[in-house]
């Protein structure tokens, strides 16, 4: 893999961070449902001090992802979180696309 | 995930080793199971596996949750030419790794190319039947010489390439096609070359031909009915 290649690919990023001494949680798309930017496998890092790489959505629901991801990374248990219209949250966090995802968060333990 | 299994999965993936983690989306177990080693799994988990690294898509059923890590895609061109030098960082961008083969050690020089990419002086035919392409390999053929593009042809519809594309007019597509037929090739496996290669786009330039190339390309592999 060369270093350009390295650089976009999420595990790669997080293995670096880890290895820089982070903490680190994975939030994978698992199911889709309807319209929904990424497909299932789209992945997003999560590092200890909130930077991130990847992608779960078109941009819509990182930032709540990112919360629960910390959450996570600070012991709390893995777990599928599901963005949609129907569900009144999700809306506020803006999956404005119609569609529905499911999104499994856990951290990298040792 | 555990931290060993991340880095088992990225040496795996370093090695171009078809590799799947398989997790359990309740208990928070995982593991990683080979696409080379399918032998001896329970046959609904080798087949589960096996059907995620050939379509490329991750797989929720139930609590199991099957992500595939397949080897990248491969795009192979012949002709270290100018539409290729747009061509490259194009297909670099969509995740191809990417090989340019052209005899002619002048075209095929890394000044020319950057870093990135694996440059092959030497004839196509030969580079390309030791790249044994796969199904999820492209080859196109960009310099307009049949004393180079014809071998490199050749050896692309002896090979299970997902895409053949050749770059040249109606016209000289034409006296390929009759060439390919003289050397034994019928009409099922010429059919399978792209020429004029790219979707119509209408574009003229290097940069607008690459586009039209990379487009069609990801348009046979994901969308392969659809193709015109």
């Amino acid at each position: 893999m060369t270093e350009r290649e390295a650089m976009r690919d999420v595990l790669e990023e997080a293995s670096r961070w880890l290895d820089d001494g982070h903490r680190v949680a994975l939030a994978t798309v698992v199911q889709t449902w309807g319209s929904s930017p990424r497909q299932p496998g789209s992945q997003l890092a999560v590092r200890d001090d909130g930077l991130f790489a990847g992608s779960v959505s078109g941009g819509c629901v990182e930032g709540r992802v990112v919360e629960q991801a910390l959450e996570v990374m600070q012991g709390g248990d893995p777990r599928v979180l599901t963005f949609a219209v129907s569900n009144e949250e999700a809306w506020d966090v803006g999956l404005a696309c119609g569609g529905e995802v499911q999104i499994f968060v856990e951290a990298v333990t040792p | 995930m555990k931290r060993a299994t991340l880095q088992a999965l990225q040496a795996a993936r370093r090695a171009k080793r078809p590799v799947a983690l398989v997790a359990d989306l309740g208990g928070g177990r995982e593991q990683l199971v080979y696409g080379d080693a399918l032998d001896g799994l329970a046959p609904e988990l080798a087949e589960a596996v096996a059907e995620a690294l050939r379509t490329d898509r991750a797989r929720r059923d139930g609590d199991r949750f099957v992500q595939p890590y397949p080897p990248p895609l491969r795009l192979l061109v012949v002709g270290a030419v100018h539409v290729a030098q747009k061509l490259v960082p194009m297909a670099r961008a969509a995740d191809y790794d990417v090989t340019v083969i052209d005899p002619r050690p002048a075209f095929a020089s890394a000044a020319r190319f950057g870093e990135g990419v694996t440059l092959e002086a030497e004839w196509p035919d030969e580079v390309i039947e030791r790249l044994a392409p796969d199904a999820r390999t492209a080859i196109v053929t960009l310099t307009h010489d049949p004393k180079i593009d014809d071998p490199g042809l050749v050896a692309a519809l002896r090979s299970g390439a997902f895409y053949v594309g050749a770059l040249g007019s109606r016209k000289t597509h034409g006296k390929r096609c009759a060439r390919l037929r003289d050397e034994g090739f019928d009409d099922a496996a010429i059919a399978r070359i792209h020429g004029p290669v790219g979707l119509p786009l209408g574009g003229r330039s290097p940069a607008e031909i690459a586009i039209s190339v990379m487009a069609q390309i990801t348009q046979v592999l994901r969308a392969p009915r659809g193709d015109g």
